[in-house]
């Protein structure tokens, strides 16, 4: 009897998978099908990575085989020669219509940026996609730290839920990433660092969910991070940082060659860690978008038969990516934290 | 015409840019396994070390190799 069940779980389970992986629901949304055109996924893929002024969340198709995109519109505030104007950006008709403001004509170019006819100055504070998403995820990242921090205060022994989960992993933080890399005066630096780890973790792992803005993936966010670790490093240094910087202890030859490389150097780290973050989270978001256009190209390319058969493989494919994914959303994480602690570890230290 | 060659020629050369930077890390990723694999069959005791660091180093490898990856994008779009 109970070999039998198992065996009817797998089975069941099985052909759960199967039905599973036939996406009904992945069309081709082309109109332009009369001559087979090979369907490109890059405008769509580029159209997930990047910012915009409005939150799509999906297209559907009216009876009409007509193509509407739904998505949530966002405040536009834009700042042009002194006078401030604030609209939805569903006033844009994605994309379609423009927006008059007094003698101000807005519109949306092909990059999703907003100019003016007649070519003025904008300064955008709108709520973008991106602006939206850090906001829900402060929210929760407050909402998940302050709970931590209250539970110090409510259980005096064991502790329980939120606290459990998340202090072995800010304790792991702060010993083995801050205490060790900055040494004595670690303590100023907690609160940065805790912050900058807890921020792209949590931007990473939202960024992994379907219909996400693609936050630590946009180079204006991580250019934030590292001019804020840059700052802390400049500001913190004392004289044998500097000492090193442009008297460094190599024989006399070598200092023209020693100096200006340790002052590119004081500018290409931070550089570096923008860049490292920003392109391990985007080519993981582009991997994994450019795996389900497989199907994509199947159906366009072959028929539906095709896309049917490429569909299993693909998912699989892309289950794969996406467990990578989890792992490099905690590494970069992790890294940029290490390598600000060593940054600010390298400007405080005292000499040996 | 001729404009659409040199740039269908320039994402093609951008492409095979980004597949160089892809051998890059793929062969020091591998010699950083590699290694971490042997030291940790020499003293299993200290795997959890090993281990974290391999993690580490790997992570500034693949941080040069997206580098070209990034100028690849930039070129290729």
């Amino acid at each position: 009897m109970k070999i039998n069940n198992h065996i009817l779980k797998s089975v069941l389970i099985s052909l759960l998978v199967l039905v599973a992986n036939t996406n009904i629901f992945a069309e081709n949304h082309s109109e332009e099908k009369s001559e087979k055109s090979k369907y490109n996924p890059v405008p769509k893929i580029m159209h997930h990575i990047q910012n915009s002024h409005e939150w799509h969340l999906f297209d559907y198709k009216d009876s009409k085989g007509k193509l509407h995109p739904v998505s949530i519109p966002l405040p536009v505030i834009l700042y042009t020669n002194g006078n401030l104007d604030v609209f939805m950006s569903s006033d844009f008709n994605h994309g379609n219509s423009e927006v008059q403001k007094e003698d101000r004509i807005y519109s949306i170019d092909s990059h999703g940026q907003i100019i003016e006819q007649k070519g003025a100055t904008i300064f955008d504070f709108s709520i973008t996609k991106n602006v939206a998403s850090m906001l829900i995820s402060v929210l929760l990242i407050l909402f998940l730290l302050m709970s931590t921090a209250n539970g110090y205060k409510k259980n005096k022994y064991a502790p329980k839920k939120i606290q459990a989960f998340l202090e072995p992993l800010i304790l792991f933080v702060r010993d083995d990433i801050i205490k060790a890399n900055i040494g004595p005066k670690y303590e100023r630096y907690t609160s940065f660092l805790l912050t900058v780890f807890f921020f792209i973790l949590i931007n990473n792992y939202m960024g992994l969910l379907p219909g996400a803005a693609n936050v630590t993936g946009n180079i204006s966010v991580t250019l934030v991070l590292a001019v804020f670790t840059f700052i802390i490093t400049t500001i913190s240094a004392n004289k044998n940082y500097w000492k090193h910087i442009f008297n460094p202890p190599t024989p006399l030859v070598l200092m023209p060659i020693m100096v200006p490389i340790e002052i590119f150097g004081v500018f290409t780290k931070p550089f570096a860690l923008m860049v490292r973050l920003f392109a391990n989270i985007t080519a993981g978001h582009i991997t994994i978008l450019s795996l389900i256009s497989l199907i994509f190209i199947a159906q366009s390319g072959s028929g539906n038969g095709a896309a049917f058969g490429v569909a299993p493989l693909s998912v699989l494919f892309v289950l794969f990516i996406y467990l990578i994914e989890l792992l490099v959303a905690f590494l970069q994480a992790y890294i940029f934290t290490l390598l600000s602690a060593v940054f600010i570890g390298l400007a405080v230290k005292e000499d040996h | 015409m001729e404009a659409e060659a040199v740039d269908a020629g320039i994402k093609g050369i951008a492409a095979i840019g980004a597949g160089l930077s892809a051998i890059g890390a793929g062969i020091g990723i591998g010699l950083i396994g590699g290694k971490a694999l042997e030291a940790m069959a020499r003293q299993p005791e200290q795997s959890g070390m090993i281990q974290t660091n391999m993690f580490i180093t790997a992570a500034l490898v693949e941080g040069v190799a997206l580098f070209g990856c990034v100028i690849a994008l930039m070129q290729g779009s």
